[in-house]
């Protein structure tokens, strides 16, 4: 306490936010576009894939959720180079960068609770519009996309972006992997000039006013969208 | 399915006798244009970030000498150089998926790595002891008993400092850190009575300390001076052929010498200290025999 | 280039010298598990207490209440066990600082009340939207009975508030168990640690973190099946399954 110093934290602001909160912020927009595509897709096929599929998506979408993120964070580190040279029939395993791997991560593990999400909303909306549906000679796919999805994003939008608050905190973790996102690059300051104090309470900050702004403007949301019902 | 790409680059490239030939690190760096180096936070002064947060050192130095000799061997003036930030403790595996293919910062090469990976010849030879606050007044290993240390995860350190305690019964609280930063961290914020790792790293995290007198290093040592080697994929005999050579003539020529002087005797990044750390013998018979040896007694 | 698979891994010594690299499996899960519990212990009391001032009349406790849960749940976990582990003991006067850091299983009191604190914040929603799905005649009830306020909330909210919540509870108990592996970043011995210090002395990444994937998934879906047997048991006849 003696000598707290937030000049470390003013002349470091640059890297701080132009590297590391860039990268966090990017990682959760990216992540949470392609974990809600995913999680769609896993929600549409659990609901009306054959038993074996169905089966298939509700074992993947259970083992993920019973793991902790920082195990899932190893496991991809090391084994998506394989999976990629696996996929692509090249000869040895791809090379995936900090991001690339932290990015597909990101989007299988968060894909699991999205999906959970999506198929809450998807049995919210009244099996009568699915038959209407039908009875106007839509495809299942049809109706799927103009009648019931469509609803589901609207009434599921403020639980979607709570679960993407949640996935932004959640991006520090890549910290285990000395990647620079807005925490690594805190804690690489912290570690080389030794100002801890500094640094991980000014991160708390930038963390807690990022995450109280977003989740009041969901409430906000949730109040000006709910779905007259 | 595997002739494609090769084909494809062997079109493209114009020259097909020479892409068939390629074959491991060389084939995928001509193939892809680049080539992926794993650098260190804060290994200092092999591999670590300076006042830009890029990452800069003597391993980084000779990584860049045998990346020259790559783009010269293919030809391939604009190499593009990724830099993966690396740790001890995901070195080794990031080598063997293909994440990394130079390894440029402090890794000791010894009998069970070579296992898993290869190295090229030794730049540096060290040994394993410990630093603690002066206050402490802890100097030999049997002074460490029932405290908690600390050493960096994935290191030989830590491997030799479990294995003394459990020799020698010392009931030492060992504790893992992410990095090296970390580790001392833990002994200048008095988590921990003493970290053990190589003298050399303890002796630039105590002159780039606080207070670097506030420290010393312990007399008592867990290793004979082990070898440091820049670290490539295991079995992939041209590459590792053309890193020895270039690393070779580096080491013999006067530029190597001038290299080591530059990290160890002058001021460097990122606040200008100096380490001051003449070449052992050991190191003088490294440079003038340079050899990718793992065993210790072969330096002397 | 190819992964070299060694099944036997798990049954060689482990350079620690304290036994085979499956002990160090084992006494991470004990870790994990034991960290587990105490952080839920301290997340169930807190959540609850900090849930129920939420439900209370008036405005000071409800304020309360939401302070602490906004200030839990808008920092990331992880940067929390930074803040306990690292910057509060440097804010504490002189010996109390060195006191705390001093201790010598301080990842693992750090661990526990940082994990604790943080689901106590999401514990606290829980109990406090149970307690507020309650049909406003049975507060009204245990006035018009006489009760106090606290023995309205001990005898006849909280029991049926609780038997609504335990489903979310289950798995803001999972989330407990799975948090803890974020505190290998304090030096926790826990699974994930373990499992990585396999990989870093014996170089088989996929063997170990196998191993703590099914370690993790077993005690999974041990909590599972003991929550659902405790739903059954408590359920309270005629208050079909919540």
């Amino acid at each position: 306490m003696s000598n707290f110093d937030f000049d470390i934290v003013w002349q470091n602001l640059p890297y701080l936010f132009l590297v590391g909160l860039r990268f966090t912020l990017t990682l959760t927009v990216l992540a949470a576009l392609g974990g809600v595509i995913l999680g769609t897709l896993l929600a549409i096929l659990r609901q009306s894939g054959g038993p074996v599929l169905s089966g298939f998506v509700a074992g993947y979408v259970n083992l993920v959720r019973a793991l902790p993120l920082v195990l899932v964070i190893f496991w991809f580190y090391f084994l998506v180079p394989y999976v990629g040279q696996w996929v692509t029939g090249s000869p040895r395993p791809i090379q995936v960068g900090g991001f690339a791997s932290a990015l597909i991560t990101f989007i299988v593990f968060e894909a699991a609770y999205f999906s959970e999400i999506m198929r809450a909303g998807i049995a919210s909306i009244p099996r009568g519009q699915s038959s209407a549906g039908q009875a106007l000679g839509l495809t299942h796919a049809q109706v799927m996309r103009y009648v019931v999805l469509p609803q589901v994003f609207r009434i599921m939008l403020p639980v979607l972006l709570t679960q993407t608050i949640v996935l932004f905190q959640d991006t520090s973790l890549v910290y285990v992997l000395s990647i620079t996102d807005f925490l690594g690059a805190a804690s690489k300051i912290a570690e080389r000039d030794g100002r801890l104090v500094e640094m991980y309470t000014f991160a708390a900050l930038v963390y807690f006013v990022l995450s109280f702004a977003a989740s009041r403007g969901v409430q906000r949301l949730r109040a000006r969208y709910a779905v007259p019902r | 399915m595997r002739f494609i790409p090769l084909a494809l680059a062997a079109m493209l490239l114009g020259a097909p006798a020479m892409a068939a030939e390629l074959t491991g690190t060389l084939q995928k760096v001509k193939e892809t244009g680049s080539i992926a180096m794993g650098v260190r936070d804060s290994s200092v002064p092999f591999s670590y970030l300076d006042e830009q947060q890029k990452p800069v050192g003597y391993a980084i130095d000779i990584c860049y000498k045998i990346i020259d000799a790559v783009k010269k061997e293919l030809n391939l003036p604009n190499l593009k150089v990724q830099l993966v930030p690396v740790l001890s403790s995901n070195r080794i595996p990031l080598m063997a998926n293909g994440t990394i293919d130079l390894e440029c910062g402090s890794t000791t090469n010894n009998v069970d790595r070579e296992k898993q990976v290869s190295f090229t010849n030794t730049h540096y030879l060290t040994a394993s002891k410990f630093v603690a606050k002066k206050s402490e007044h802890l100097n030999t290993i049997a002074e460490l008993a029932g405290k908690t240390v600390v050493s960096t995860a994935g290191t030989t350190n830590i491997v030799q400092l479990n294995q003394v305690n459990a020799a020698r019964k010392l009931g030492i609280n060992v504790v893992p850190a992410k990095d090296h930063a970390e580790a001392f961290l833990m002994v200048e914020t008095g988590r921990a009575s003493a970290f053990v790792m190589d003298d050399i790293i303890l002796a630039s995290l105590i002159a780039s300390a606080k207070d670097p007198s506030a420290y010393v290093i312990s007399d008592d040592a867990f290793s004979a001076a082990e070898p440091y080697g820049i670290m490539v994929r295991k079995d992939d005999v041209p590459f590792k052929a053309l890193a020895d050579k270039a690393t070779r003539e580096f080491y013999l020529s006067p530029e190597g010498k001038a290299t080591y002087a530059k990290w160890f005797q002058s001021p460097i990044p990122p606040k200008g200290l100096n380490l001051n750390t003449p070449m052992s013998a050991g190191m003088k018979h490294a440079f003038e025999h340079p050899s990718d040896n793992p065993d210790p007694a072969s330096y002397n | 280039m190819g992964y070299h698979w060694n099944w036997g891994i798990f049954w060689e010594q482990s350079p620690e010298g304290t036994g085979t690299y499956f002990d160090m499996l084992v006494q991470g899960l004990e870790t994990t598990l034991v960290t587990a519990a105490l952080a839920w212990l301290i997340a169930f009391v807190v959540g609850s207490v900090v849930g129920v001032l939420r439900t209370l009349p008036g405005r000071v406790a409800p304020a309360i209440a939401t302070c602490w849960i906004e200030l839990f749940r808008n920092m990331p976990l992880l940067v929390q066990l930074f803040l306990w582990y690292f910057v509060v003991p440097d804010l504490l006067p002189g010996p109390w600082g060195v006191w705390l850091k001093q201790l010598p299983n301080a990842p693992f009191i750090t661990a526990v009340l940082g994990i604790g604190f943080f689901m106590s914040a999401r514990v606290a929603v829980q109990v406090a939207s149970g307690v507020e799905a309650l049909p406003r005649g049975q507060r009204a009830a245990a006035t018009a009975l006489g009760l106090t306020g606290p023995q309205t909330y001990r005898y006849v909210l909280l029991p049926m508030a609780y038997r609504i919540i335990l489903p979310p509870l289950t798995s803001e108990l999972l989330n407990t168990i799975k948090n803890t592996s974020v505190a290998l970043t304090i030096g926790l011995a826990e699974l994930t640690a373990r499992a990585r210090a396999v990989q870093e002395f014996s170089f088989q990444v996929f063997e170990a973190f196998t191993a703590a994937t099914l370690a993790y998934l077993v005690v999974n879906l041990i909590a599972t099946l003991a929550a659902r047997w405790l739903e059954d048991r408590v359920r309270v006849p005629g208050f079909g399954k919540p």
